[in-house]
């Protein structure tokens, strides 16, 4: 596994790593012993053609399902050891959005900092909206917004969640150009400060100190 | 315990923006509550005597109703992972979410059950004692719910196999609750009933949202 050094700035070393990872899902074995790794500053594109186990790997290293066998390490332990420790340095966005459609992109953001622990201001996550261009869609409740629109409000909770690992499903989905040029902005930003990012796509993307893993 | 208070907060805004659903569950316990003082007649010996049974069977019915809500739309739309995955106790945002749908379907029977009780010709210690039932009563309707709620996530069908899950389990409550309105109406100690239901609640606080946590996680996987 070869590893580009990454970014001077960053000053973490944190690393994600997967051990003989084997995942089942029903009667079909969908990879068998797989290994990676991932470094500060790194970022890890999962490809593969449709059904061939990518989000399972996601929801593997996010811990919401469990291995076959093998073992998933954050910094050199189990992350069953200390779930709620490594759910604190972890963002997942999965192919849903997870926004509560009734409540508007301004109370979605400020819940979910509530859940997360982490205490923002009001100003902090309208500017945060107002990054993404959701500028006068702040009080409007989610169902009133677009496809695009929601992962926008994704993109925001990302900017302000401070967390160390993104693990991403498919975060390019449904974006316009603009949007797909933002996101990889905020993703190489989050890389510079020393944050680590795994993620599936099938669009072809660009970004610093990316490696892809081919399932 | 922030957790806590913030999912409380949260489910209670959805609840809000989306008044129907709670309100369905409210005006089922109130239409069939009404259903029966028209049909048996203006006898009030006999609805009396049935007054604990009907308004206890109601309001199990109607917290019935609402159980699907407790978990569904955040398991279809993310949401659920996305609780689990927060750095906070799962068994403390189950405990909110319960307390939550207690708060929209268990409080406002409460609330309701002697203006219904008077449709039934009961006198005011028995309006008390149904109040007080119920108030013992639904947090355990909403906790035992939860188990089969959750566990019902994701099954084609789930409400159906949910009520038949949970009505069993509800029976030592509907025991206990409509027994403490009769017996006292016909003048008997009624310590006894309540000390059992005190001793429900205490047990479904103490185990069931651990229970309720782990069919979260099961359903999730």
């Amino acid at each position: 596994m070869t590893t580009t050094i990454s970014a001077t700035s960053s000053q973490s070393n944190d690393v994600l790593q997967a051990l003989a990872l084997t995942c089942v899902r029903g009667e079909r074995q969908l990879f068998h012993a797989l290994d990676l790794e991932v470094k500060s500053g790194e970022c890890l594109h999962v490809r593969g053609a449709n059904g061939v186990g990518k989000t399972s790997l996601l929801r593997l290293l996010t811990g919401l399902s469990k291995p076959e066998s093998g073992d998933v390490l954050w910094n050199h332990h189990s992350i069953q050891e200390d779930p709620k420790q490594y759910h604190r340095e972890l963002l997942f966005l999965g192919h849903r959005d997870a926004l509560k459609e009734d409540l508007t992109a301004l109370e979605n953001l400020e819940m979910y900092a509530a859940l997360d622990g982490i205490s923002i201001t009001s100003e902090q996550a309208l500017a945060s909206l107002w990054r993404f261009g959701l500028r006068g869609r702040e009080e409007l409740p989610v169902h009133y917004l677009s496809a695009g629109q929601k992962r926008r409000v994704l993109m925001a909770r990302m900017a302000i969640r401070q967390a160390k690992l993104w693990i991403l499903d498919e975060p390019f989905n449904a974006l316009d150009v603009d949007a797909v040029q933002a996101l990889q902005n905020l993703i190489a930003e989050h890389l510079r400060l020393g944050g680590l990012v795994v993620f599936t796509s099938h669009q072809e993307i660009v970004l610093p100190q990316m490696r892809v893993l081919e399932l | 315990m922030n957790a806590f208070v913030t999912i409380i907060h949260r489910d209670l805004l959805l609840v809000m923006r989306r008044k129907s659903e709670v309100l369905t569950a409210l005006f089922f316990f109130v239409v069939v509550t009404s259903l029966f003082p028209l049909g048996i007649g203006a006898d009030a010996a006999l609805l009396r005597k049935i007054a604990p049974g009907v308004l206890w069977v109601a309001a199990l019915l109607s917290t019935l109703l609402g159980l699907q809500r407790m978990f569904a739309a955040d398991y279809a739309d993310g949401a659920l992972e996305q609780l689990i995955l927060t750095p906070q106790s799962l068994v403390l945002l189950v405990s909110g979410k319960v307390a939550a749908h207690w708060l929209v379907s268990g409080l406002p029977l409460v609330i309701l059950a002697p203006i219904i009780g008077i449709q039934f010709d009961l006198d005011a210690s028995s309006l008390y004692v149904l109040m007080a039932s119920l108030l013992l009563g639904t947090p355990v309707l909403s906790l035992l719910g939860s188990i089969g709620a959750a566990l019902t996530l994701g099954v084609r069908g789930g409400s159906v196999l949910m009520s038949l899950l949970i009505m069993p389990l509800y029976i030592p409550v509907l025991i206990f609750g409509a027994g403490a309105v009769y017996a006292n109406s016909v003048g008997l100690d009624i310590t006894g009933h309540f000390s059992l239901l005190g001793a429900l609640l205490i047990l479904a606080l103490a185990f069931v949202p651990w229970v309720s946590a782990a069919a979260l996680k099961i359903a999730i996987e």
